[in-house]
């Protein structure tokens, strides 16, 4: 072609926007921003013995019982799940040095019973109040030891603090008396 | 290009489009690292219950998935309503979890296998008998971590 033989033709970028386009609305189409989260349990390991009878403190059992219609039965006393969290709070660290409650909170015990007629929906809440309140005594512990929020402080402290306020929630085998 | 060479001088000059091949690109690159391709259709209605105290999971690659719920619409007639568990595309008994958890741990690096986790996207509606038996199966397959999908719901 009849050109004005002076520098490199430049090499037409005008489709590569189209390309990249359709590329683009691929991917928007095909995408599903995955939001997996979820609550992370540790399951115990599985053994064919029935686990051998261990003598507890009955201060140290915070027992929570789930029936199939879905209520609490919390230490013998139907509670409302909205209180849960700061009862079992209560227990853990026992503020008053109440009889009745935990020793320390290395000792303290979280028992959970449900039935196997009983809604996940309900499971899920009970475990994460459970789960938030000791989230909520480790980040208050951390800001009384180190003056930050237990996301802020490092691994080794993170490791003191979880040493100090175990997360111990012991699962009982489910009832059936709902006959699901 | 002649057109303008011709009105050159006269006419404003044109915007330069040079750098919208690399906005694009962008959101491109963007949307293919957020994009998890859609590997198996769900047969369950699975609507997964909220949770404030949730962990986020990592390495997808290291995650197998069980989803238990009704079937859909679609597979009622065959399947009926009571709630069942998937396995990857396809329905299955509980009895099938221990071959399913190993044929996902079997391509996974060797070092990395005691940290797979499973999973478990159960209907809000779905009652703990299903699960239960679920779990169960998960521990005598020695496959303990666990992590129920939740979706994050209001602080109280």
């Amino acid at each position: 072609m009849a050109r004005k033989t002076r520098g490199a033709p430049e090499i037409n970028a005008g489709s590569m926007a189209d390309i990249a386009f359709l590329l683009l609305i691929f991917f928007l189409v095909t995408t599903t921003i995955s939001e997996d989260k979820g609550v992370l349990v540790k399951l115990p390991p599985w053994s064919d013995e029935p686990p051998p009878e261990m003598k507890l403190n009955e201060r140290n059992v915070f027992s929570v019982l789930v029936n199939a219609n879905n209520q609490l039965l919390v230490r013998k006393q139907p509670l409302d799940i909205d209180n849960l969290r700061e009862d079992a709070k209560n227990f853990i660290m026992n503020p008053g040095n109440d009889p009745m409650m935990a020793e320390q909170p290395t000792k303290a015990i979280i028992s959970l019973k449900n039935d196997r007629g009983t809604e996940f929906k309900t499971y899920i809440q009970v475990y994460n109040e459970l789960k938030a309140a000791y989230n909520e005594l480790r980040d208050e512990e951390s800001r009384i030891r180190h003056g930050k929020g237990f996301d802020n402080i490092t691994k080794e402290q993170q490791k003191e603090i979880r040493a100090a306020i175990p997360l111990v929630i012991s699962e009982a085998e489910p009832t059936d008396l709902a006959n699901e | 290009m002649g057109m303008f060479a011709k009105k050159r001088g006269k006419a404003e000059p044109a915007i330069s489009t040079a750098s919208l091949p690399d906005i694009i690109f962008m959101l491109l690159f963007f949307f293919m690292v957020v994009t998890k391709l859609r590997d198996s259709e769900l047969k369950l209605q699975v609507n997964t219950p909220e949770a404030t105290e949730l962990t986020k999971l990592e390495k997808k690659s290291l995650v197998n998935y069980i989803f238990i719920g009704k079937p859909v619409k679609k597979y009622q007639a065959k399947y009926g309503t009571s709630p069942r568990i998937q396995l990857g595309d396809k329905f299955s008994e509980i009895e099938d979890i221990p071959k399913f958890i190993e044929e996902h741990k079997l391509g996974v690096n060797e070092k990395e296998r005691p940290a797979v986790i499973t999973s478990l996207k159960v209907d809000v509606g779905t009652t703990m008998g299903i699960v239960t038996d679920v779990k169960t199966e998960l521990r005598k397959a020695n496959q303990l971590k666990v992590n129920y999908s939740a979706k994050p719901g209001q602080k109280k």
